[in-house]
């Protein structure tokens, strides 16, 4: 290989945390072989099916959370937002609203609640952590007060158009809910890598100051990925009222932590300025594997918990430890970070 | 020589009651260097916002290119050709060059970013600055000194007609100081205007056309650089007569105390040798990347320390962490007050305090509030800081009273070596002085020093790298 070549591949390596996507690939890989060795079923249509639509619905809050993650951000909230989105169009359908009109007045609850979170946190400067803590809280309050604190019953045949749109029906094979995630991660994707505002995401989690210096509105670029993040979010909580037919106040606890989790393991740094969306699906596959593969080897749910934990942290020890060349966390940390 | 660009008169800004500029007059000619004079907290950089739109004047007028201004925002400003280096690097590090270069005013291909149309772009101005970057190279990857160049080529990219220039030496090694002033030579003879803000007065010599010399808020005067002389400079800027820039006190050598051996820590320091005698300050030289900070760092502890041996009064050390170092008596005063000198969001008292916490507490472990009294009385004394309070937050003070916070965390301790990483680094002359003569006090108690400081000529017993 000439040297040009290779500063070429090099440079393709260090662009916002490519090696770390093709690492964690790799050990996607190895676990599918492991489990497809374990569990000749691993391997089967059916399975295959099944984790891909399992997986679905963690790319699409892993994707929401990493825009939020590059910006130098946490959006906390989306869990409460899942649940609120399917309490509040189950609500909706229960009544006999139509399911069109039920699903866009929950994403639109969704994306009053990004606003929210990305006025309190560009505009009115709250650390975001506790930003979203309160949004988060405030956000399952309503999951829970629009039915009277109770489940809502059974959203009824005549939403059935609506359950195979989101969960149960298939296109050319492969489930809806699969399609629904890939068509956001290729949109999301392009406007990330393509046009200004992706450029300006990246600009804001890497040098917030700097950004502005340069003219980059950095408030619009914030209220942006919070909005996004909610978007997502408000998705996942008409795909969690279409499995399960009914509006559950519960549902999407925890989700805020499946992202964080996806979006690390596959690379993007919780600092900002760094990450793919590809490595948060591998991320978000990583997690959907191992559930499905664990299940199929008979672990109970808490060792699957616990082995995700340990993944969550290895991986971004194993970034630390192969960007930093050692064990020794106070060093100086790179001239990027 | 062109005709004024800038003519600013009878400027005057307060905030919240205090004034920061009274009655100061600036201007500046299209095709000509000014440098922009005075001791920190003079006005330059307040003056410079207003000019650059980023504050608003209280009253006077502002013409550029001959029209009246009212009140500028930044953007308009930007959109008239004034650009600002800024004196800290504001690069996004995950981005490459191209993409900095053009942050904010991207080439566009209809909606999509035209990344093969900017990276062309972004290499002709770098090669037109003859500047040897690759403008697809991830910026946090560059040195820092090659960042700051980027950052020049980012203002000269737009076609800037004024471009303010803060202290933009203070990362640069030599040979990209030559880059620098090649740039700004080629950038006079097409005519722009650079106002060039430095506490090196001894570059001056090699780009500047004209001085302007500003004190406590005040204009003092203009001259062409030609008619300068460089004690008159200081006396305008101080205010006074500065009698010895680099004041010396001599010592007898005494017994060797401190002794480095092959020090090995990551890429930038190996075999690293160096012996300290009592009473004496050793300068270490070398170029910025040559290791300087990276050696002081291992010795502290701060870096891992992978090979070499630690000598201090014969008895060989094990120091794996900052801690262990302060525990023998070994103290660094890093190069970076902001990010590794000072809690920059605790008040200067809490920032005495911190590195005392085991004298200052009682045999209990509480706090003493009076121990803690004493201790910053001592020390405000000893270091001649001028406060407010000393309740205020280190981090709004001068950059010369930072770095007196900073060496006075130390004094309390009975230290035995204590290493200065360009202790005057962005300090103005007389800060500079005093910081001096706190080293010379420091050796005269037989403590030893040992300096990393590439202007403190005079101070320089020897250097080894």
């Amino acid at each position: 290989m000439s040297k040009k070549h290779a500063d070429r591949w090099r440079r393709w390596l260090r662009i916002r945390g490519m090696s770390q996507v093709l690492t964690v690939t790799a050990g996607l890989i190895v676990l599918c072989i492991i489990f497809g060795i374990m569990s000749p079923n691993f391997f089967s249509g059916r399975n295959i099916g099944n984790l891909l639509r399992q997986i679905a619905p963690i790319i699409l809050i892993g994707i929401g959370q990493s825009y939020v993650l590059i910006t130098g951000n946490i959006d906390l909230s989306i869990g409460s937002v899942v649940g609120m989105s399917c309490m509040l169009s189950a609500t909706l359908m229960t009544r006999g609203v139509p399911s069109v009109a039920a699903s866009a007045a929950a994403l639109l609850a969704s994306m009053l609640v990004g606003l929210l979170n990305g006025s309190l946190v560009a505009r009115c400067k709250l650390p975001p952590f506790i930003a979203t803590l309160g949004t988060m809280t405030i956000a399952r309050g309503i999951a829970q007060i629009v039915n009277n604190n109770y489940n809502t019953d059974a959203i009824g045949d005549h939403a059935q158009g609506f359950r195979d749109l989101f969960y149960y029906g298939n296109t050319l094979g492969i489930y809806n809910t699969v399609w629904i995630a890939l068509i956001l991660f290729l949109i999301l994707n392009f406007i990330l890598r393509k046009t200004p505002i992706g450029q300006y995401i990246y600009a804001v989690g890497s040098n917030i100051s700097a950004a502005g210096l340069s003219g980059v509105d950095t408030k619009f670029t914030v209220i942006i990925v919070y909005l996004v993040s909610s978007l997502c979010a408000g998705i996942v909580g008409l795909v969690t009222c279409a499995i399960s037919g009914m509006g559950t106040m519960d549902a999407g606890n925890m989700y805020e932590m499946y992202a964080v989790a996806a979006s690390v393991i596959g690379g993007v740094s919780t600092l900002g300025g760094q990450g793919l969306l590809f490595g948060t699906v591998i991320g978000a596959a990583i997690w959907g594997v191992l559930q499905n593969g664990l299940q199929f080897a008979g672990a109970p749910v808490a060792i699957r918990n616990i082995v995700i934990g340990a993944i969550v942290i290895v991986s971004v020890l194993l970034d630390v430890v192969i960007r930093s060349g050692s064990f020794r966390f106070w060093k100086a940390k790179g001239q990027n970070n | 020589m062109g005709d004024y660009i800038v003519e600013m008169e009878h400027i005057t800004k307060s905030f919240s009651g205090v004034r920061v500029l009274k009655d100061v007059s600036f201007r500046l000619r299209a095709g000509e260097v000014l440098a922009l004079l005075g001791e920190n907290g003079a006005g330059k950089s307040t003056l410079m916002k207003i000019m650059s739109g980023v504050y608003t004047r209280d009253s006077g007028t502002y013409r550029l290119f001959g029209k009246e201004q009212g009140n500028l925002t930044p953007k308009a400003a930007q959109g008239m050709g004034i650009e600002i280096i800024h004196q800290e690097l504001n690069m996004c590090g995950h981005l490459t060059v191209a993409e900095n270069i053009f942050l904010g005013r991207e080439k566009k291909k209809g909606w999509l970013l035209d990344k093969s149309g900017m990276n062309a772009e972004a290499g002709r101005i770098l090669q037109k600055l003859g500047l040897d970057i690759d403008p697809a190279a991830v910026v946090g990857d560059l040195p820092v000194s090659r960042q700051q160049l980027v950052e020049i080529a980012k203002a000269v990219s737009s076609n800037a007609k004024i471009i303010i220039m803060d202290e933009p030496t203070s990362a640069l090694t030599d040979k990209e100081i030559e880059d620098l002033f090649r740039i700004i030579r080629q950038l006079r003879s097409e005519g722009c205007g650079i106002v060039y803000i430095s506490h090196r007065l001894d570059e001056l010599q090699h780009i500047v056309d004209r001085v302007t010399v500003m004190r406590d808020g005040e204009y003092i005067t203009s001259m062409d650089f030609k008619d300068v002389k460089m004690d008159e400079l200081i006396r305008h800027m101080v205010g006074r007569e500065v009698k010895e820039q680099f004041p010396r006190v001599r010592c007898s050598r005494g017994k060797k105390i401190f002794e480095v051996q092959n020090l090995k820590s990551g890429k930038a320091v190996k075999n690293v040798s160096f012996v300290l005698y009592e009473g004496e300050v050793l300068g270490i030289a070398g170029l910025m990347g040559a290791g300087r900070t990276e050696t002081t760092r291992a010795i502290f502890g701060a870096d891992p320390l992978e090979s070499g041996a630690v000598f201090l009064d014969g008895k060989q050390l094990s120091i794996r962490s900052p801690l262990d170092a302060i525990r023998s008596g070994i103290v660094l005063i890093p190069e970076d007050r902001k990010k590794d000198g000072l809690c920059v969001n605790l008040s200067v008292e809490d920032n005495l305090a911190l590195t005392n916490m085991d004298q200052l507490c009682t045999r209990a472990g509480v706090l003493s509030e009076k121990k803690k009294k004493n201790l910053v009385d001592v020390a405000i004394q000893n270091l001649k800081v001028k406060l407010a309070g000393r309740g205020v937050d280190a981090g709004t003070l001068s950059g010369g009273n930072q770095q007196k916070i900073v060496i006075g965390k130390w004094l309390a301790r009975a230290s035995r070596v204590i290493i200065f990483d360009e202790p005057t680094r962005g300090i103005d002359v007389a800060a500079k002085v005093e910081i001096y003569n706190l080293i010379n006090q420091l050796k005269q108690q037989e403590i030893m020093t040992y300096a990393t400081e590439f202007e403190e000529k005079d101070q320089k017993n020897g250097g080894k790298k």
